[in-house]
């Protein structure tokens, strides 16, 4: 049983080198805060705080799912409810005292949503990344990571265009949790995940390891922060297919006639600065905090692997389907997943089960692609 | 070859991502720029999440 360990860092990069490091991410945000507007400034600095818990304390959604099918190691599964029910707990009854100021991450339940979230969830371990975790790869200079990025964004575009066709194929009306009951509904059902996942771990493996605990409260924080500042939940695969869809239509693909891209507020988003969107600041941010993370520990000096052809491919058509299957789901791991469930959707938990299901698949998968075990 | 390679690959793509848009889009208007937070703003929020079904 392997415990996920934090290898011994390099030596780091020198204190002129890291105080460049935060100068930068502090002067881009000031400058789109002065450009764009304070609160565009403030998302950044958002993202910046999520890509840095991600990479700086080794937090993610693939590799702990991967522990737990493999190992029924459950530290980081236990994280990510630990981060969903304290975002949960502030979260519901802002959402319920704030009239429409704030969203939740709302979407119903139906095929092409479970199938969706089902083909993320293998996708995501073959490519060891799901939305953020694509983000937070491709920012440490993951190679697999920065090739699948652009496919993400693709992929996503392409699944929003046709998404309301896929949503037609049969869904439920949104079903909500809110409120005191629907937040009480919400913590039992997290610890009764928690509680199982428990059960099924070996003695020795029952437990959270701190830097995980520290990872979920500070990824909390960034969430309910994310809230408060935008009015929404922290997303990520909106602003992906939304730089696909300027460059589509910088080319001349034809946005207007999707059912999703066509409506004026989309059409407007993709006349816009992606400095004026939600999800593409906070996905910038988060680039950068890996990024910064990196190279205050001298980590870009690592050697890139060396992969079989069919793993690169794989990498292309898994980040292809990671954008594609995450709209059609609603949304990925932070998406549907993490501000789903924490915001009351029943949506999430659907997504859970499905994607969870997936990783299981896609684990077995992973070696045989060329990607290692 | 070193993840700097790949680092300076991202950094490029986010460049190239950001002057893309900066030359392609609607001026930034910085008097049209919403609250600092949406909490107490008293707007709706207008923000797109992949949640969001559009019912436009």
């Amino acid at each position: 049983m392997s415990q996920a360990a934090i290898p011994a860092a390099p030596i780091g990069a020198s204190t002129v080198t890291r105080a460049a490091l935060i100068g930068a991410a502090l002067a881009f945000a000031l400058a789109v805060a002065l450009f764009a507007g304070a609160r565009y400034g403030l998302l950044i600095l958002i993202g910046l705080g999520f890509g840095i818990t991600l990479e700086g304390f080794r937090f993610g959604f693939a590799g702990p799912w991967r522990r737990m099918i493999v190992d029924r190691n459950p530290d980081g599964l236990l994280g990510h409810l630990l981060s969903i029910g304290v975002v949960a707990l502030v979260a519901f009854p802002l959402l319920s005292g704030a009239g429409d100021e704030l969203i939740g991450a709302y979407a119903p339940v139906g095929f092409a949503m479970v199938g969706g979230a089902f083909v993320f969830g293998a996708a995501m371990q073959l490519v060891m990344g799901c939305g953020s975790g694509t983000l937070v790869n491709a920012g440490s200079g993951n190679a697999i990571g920065v090739l699948t990025l652009p496919f993400f964004a693709i992929g996503s575009f392409a699944g929003a265009y046709n998404l309301i066709w896929w949503t037609n194929l049969g869904s439920l009306p949104t079903v909500v949790f809110s409120g005191t009951s629907g937040l009480i509904v919400t913590l039992a059902a997290l610890a009764a995940v928690a509680a199982f996942v428990l059960w099924l771990a070996p003695p020795e493996l029952r437990r959270i390891p701190r830097r995980y605990v520290w990872a979920s409260l500070l990824l909390a924080f960034f969430a309910i922060l994310n809230l408060i500042v935008a009015g929404q939940p922290w997303g990520v695969v909106y602003g992906l297919g939304l730089w696909a869809a300027k460059g589509a239509s910088a080319i001349g693909i034809p946005t207007e006639p999707s059912a999703f891209w066509g409506i004026a507020s989309n059409q407007q988003r993709i006349a816009d600065s992606l400095l004026t969107d939600v999800t593409s600041l906070t996905n910038l941010g988060i680039i950068g905090g890996a990024l910064l993370v990196t190279a205050w520990r001298q980590g870009f000096a690592q050697k890139l692997p060396s992969y079989p052809a069919r793993a690169w491919v794989t990498a292309i058509v898994a980040g292809f389907l990671l954008g594609y299957s995450s709209r059609i789901a609603f949304g990925c791991n932070v998406g549907a997943f993490f501000s789903g469930i924490s915001t009351g959707s029943l949506h999430g938990w659907a997504w859970f089960a499905a994607a969870f299901a997936g990783s299981a698949v896609g684990v077995r998968l992973r070696p045989r692609l060329g990607l290692g075990g | 070859m070193t993840r700097r390679l790949t680092a300076a690959l991202v950094l490029l793509l986010m460049a190239g991502l950001l002057s893309f848009d900066l030359a392609s889009s609607r001026p930034l208007d910085i008097y049209d720029q919403p609250s600092l937070l949406a909490l107490g703003s008293g707007s709706a929020a207008d923000g797109a999440h992949c949640a969001a079904l559009p019912t436009e």
